[in-house]
């Protein structure tokens, strides 16, 4: 019986070490939206803003790729991945937007103080939206093809390195 | 320093993410017939925040969960059953959503471990007492 004993050891050894392991690592937080891959579902929210129209399904789906930038002025990373929004835009993607939760004077004083990247802005003030593409909080963008398919989804702000990952995103959903 | 610093940060986060919207209007209201508020609070009790990640959305303040007992109330207010509104979330937010134990190709261990376990235990023990005897 003395090999079982070794065993049972090395398996209880072997359970320590594994969470010790697990212990050591960064928690991964983020929940991954299970829609990439599927059609955008159909929606349809008013202008967030006077100067710019609202999103609809529709809009996602006129033949041009596009980012999907969901946003809230009360966020404070939305403030921190303006200036790559900004340099997207210039590398030539069309970005949309959906505000989250947000009064529109409060969009329109956020776009005012770092910039306004977005042809389109959708006012979400249940996060309904957010719910049917899962995604769970702000800043998150999505890459959408012409066909309205969701093709990537990036999480959290965007950071310097992360532009060109959108970019070639983009250019993989046929811009 | 440093680690002070990334905790003040971590703990600033939620403090600032604060929106100045009312709340979704089933977020804190229930449905008007019981029945029906009564099988919207069980889902609800088994459906994980997605902000606050070891809180259910029947506990949570947080915004999203209001906007998420929205949905849940306004869809089993209209006639959904309730499996049919965790499906709906578990396609948007995989299994991780939902804290009812299913058996899936990923979760199988969890529940064959045990049973794995217990065979071992019984095979010792059978193998000890008819030693013994």
């Amino acid at each position: 019986m003395t090999w079982l004993r070794w065993i049972l050891l090395a398996l209880v050894a072997g359970l320590f070490g594994l969470f010790a392991y697990m212990l050591t690592q960064p928690k991964d937080e983020f929940v991954e939206s299970a829609m990439v891959g599927k059609p955008m579902p159909a929606f349809d929210l008013p202008a967030a803003v006077a100067d710019r129209p609202g999103l609809s399904s529709a809009d996602l789906a006129d033949g041009q790729p596009k980012l999907l930038n969901v946003f809230a002025s009360w966020c404070v990373p939305c403030a921190a991945e303006a200036p790559n929004l900004a340099r997207l835009e210039a590398s030539g993607a069309n970005i949309v937007a959906v505000a989250i939760r947000d009064r529109p004077e409060d969009v329109a004083a956020f776009l005012a103080a770092y910039g306004n990247p977005f042809s389109r802005i959708g006012k979400d003030d249940i996060s309904a939206v957010q719910l049917s593409i899962g995604s769970s909080g702000v800043p998150e963008t999505f890459v959408i093809d012409g066909r309205g398919v969701i093709r990537y989804q990036h999480i959290g702000d965007i950071r310097d390195s992360d532009v060109s990952v959108l970019l070639a995103e983009l250019r993989e959903a046929g811009a | 320093m440093r680690l002070f610093l990334a905790l003040l940060v971590a703990l600033a986060a939620p403090a600032a993410a604060q929106d100045l919207l009312p709340p979704a209007p089933y977020a804190y209201r229930q449905i008007a017939d019981p029945a029906l508020e009564a099988k919207a609070q069980a889902l609800m009790e088994t459906l994980r925040c997605l902000k606050c990640q070891s809180q259910s959305i029947a506990d949570s303040d947080a915004p999203m969960a209001g906007d998420m007992r929205h949905q849940v109330r306004s869809r089993i207010a209209g006639g959904e059953d309730p499996e049919a509104v965790r499906a709906w979330l578990v396609e948007r937010y995989g299994d991780y959503v939902s804290y009812k134990p299913a058996m899936s190709a990923t979760t199988w261990p969890l529940f064959a471990i045990p049973l794995v376990l217990l065979a071992v235990v019984a095979l010792i023990l059978r193998r000890r007492l008819g030693r013994a005897k």
